[in-house]
């Protein structure tokens, strides 16, 4: 639509991940027309809620909002999804970095909806973080003061335009195996907030494999460009599946409850093994002279990322950690003075209406 | 005038509904904060139909809404359990009866 167009390879790297979310969504949908567990007369009035909870569970049902629920359950995905959301909302940063300087109208363009889409990404979020009975406000000032984290991923720096393309391919490539198995989260607000998500990131993972193809195939600085990127982006974009299994504290509790479905070290496998033939496909190397197929495994080796690395990220100490929350700080604050304004707004108006009202009826 | 220091805590929640298309109902897709129901209008466009995934929406208080239960699974519901012969399967019929 802006100028030129670019060849797109064929059998782009997203495909298959459309029709799990797809089979995800019918799966909800069958569960659904499954109805609830429990005697045939519909009675449920002396069933124990603790019961009824595991039985909804045990049946692949979804737990809804006013359900009653182990608070422990609520808490955990209190925590998950918040912290989810706080990743989609600084993970604006990184690329935002690039709008003003995208290379063509037409990447620019792209660029910004896909932006504008991670904002979007964070908002159903946190509306399915509030079904939980947790304010906006309080999630806010969670991320504000630090005390609930974001994806360490975010915490590096885009330092070349290639760096927007390797963060759609792999970063958002890792974000897509690990959020395609939440679209069967057992809590149902969340599940079909990722639904929404998964439909929307398999353009972010697209457009970003196509700006490295371009690269890629462009002249050998370009090319350069692309390979530079790839090697700072590919072992952070490994530590986003978290610990490996053996260090995963809340893992198996999760797993019991049917919020997650497959483990760290298995989601980590799942995306190498989907990434070295995209990445043939490219021409482009990934940085592991370890990495081979493995026959009797049927899966990639790899090197294992950085795990000491991923800890001191998480804990604040990554290149761009401060400047991230500063920024989001500012932008909080300077956006104070609009809130308040349209609040002060509505109020008159209702104040305007109600005396209205008065008139007409004195 | 001073204007109250409200911040975020000012905009009450709104539980947003999208008609896809024509001829289907409206559907529940989420909530969002909004101060007023011109700007929920507004932001529910942005954040819920980016791609075309409306012709119609609805913005309701989130307060306005009365639920039936406190939660999903009380008796609310049971006056309709025992009534199987709401459902035309309750009904035999006779062989050669056409068009029931
Ligand atoms: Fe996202
Ligand atoms: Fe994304």
């Amino acid at each position: 639509m802006y100028g030129h167009d670019f060849p797109v390879p064929d059998d782009g790297p997203a495909g298959g991940l459309l029709d799990q979310v797809e089979a995800a969504e019918a799966a909800l949908r069958a569960a659904a027309g499954r109805g609830r567990p429990g005697p045939e007369d519909g009675s449920t009035a002396d069933t124990d809620p603790q019961d009824y909870f595991a039985a909804l569970i045990d049946a692949d049902q979804k737990i809804e909002p006013r359900d009653w629920m182990p608070e422990a359950y609520r808490k955990t995905l209190i925590r998950q999804i918040a912290q989810h959301a706080h990743s989609e909302i600084i993970g604006m940063q990184p690329e935002g970095n690039w709008i003003s300087r995208a290379p063509s109208l037409k990447r620019k363009a792209i660029l910004l909806a896909k932006v504008q889409d991670e904002a979007g990404h964070g908002l159903y979020l946190y509306a399915a973080a509030e079904t939980l009975g947790v304010t906006r406000d309080e999630l806010v000032e969670m991320l504000l003061s630090g005390r609930q984290k974001y994806s360490s991923i975010f915490n590096y720096p885009t330092l070349t335009w290639a760096d927007v393309g390797a963060i759609g391919w792999l970063v958002d490539g890792a974000a897509i195996v690990n959020q395609v198995p939440l679209c069967r989260c057992s809590y149902g607000p969340y599940a079909r907030a990722m639904i929404r998500v998964c439909k929307e990131e398999s353009f972010h993972q697209r457009q970003g494999y196509e700006i490295l193809y371009v690269l890629a195939s462009g002249t050998p600085e370009q090319r350069t460009m692309a390979q530079d990127a790839v090697d700072r982006w590919w072992y952070p974009s490994l530590a986003m599946f978290g610990p490996p299994d053996g260090d995963s504290t809340h893992s198996q509790q999760s797993m019991a409850w049917k919020i997650k479905r497959f483990s760290n070290d298995e989601l980590r496998q799942r995306f190498v093994d989907m990434c070295v033939q995209q990445a043939e496909v490219l021409g482009l190397r990934l940085p592991d002279p370890d990495l081979r197929w493995n026959e009797s495994r049927q899966a990639y080796d790899y090197t294992q990322p950085d795990y000491a690395e991923l800890m001191r990220v998480i804990a604040g100490d990554g290149p761009c950690n401060r400047q991230r929350i500063t920024h989001r700080r500012r932008a909080d604050a300077d956006g104070a003075w609009v809130r308040e304004a349209a609040a002060a707004y509505a109020a008159k108006r209702t104040a305007e209406r109600t005396s209205d009202r008065a008139t007409v009826l004195a | 005038m001073t204007v109250p220091r409200q911040g975020r805590a000012g905009w009450p929640l709104w539980e947003v509904f999208v008609r896809a298309r024509r001829g289907l109902s409206h559907t529940h897709v989420g909530s969002l904060h909004a101060p007023d129901a011109e700007l929920a209008l507004r932001n529910a466009r942005d954040l819920y139909t980016r791609r075309q995934e409306g012709v119609s929406i609805w913005v309701v208080p989130a307060q306005a809404i009365t639920a039936s239960s406190p939660d999903e699974k009380d008796a609310f519901f049971e006056p309709a359990a025992d009534k199987v012969y709401r459902h035309p399967t309750f009904y035999p019929v006779p062989d050669g009866a056409a068009h029931l």
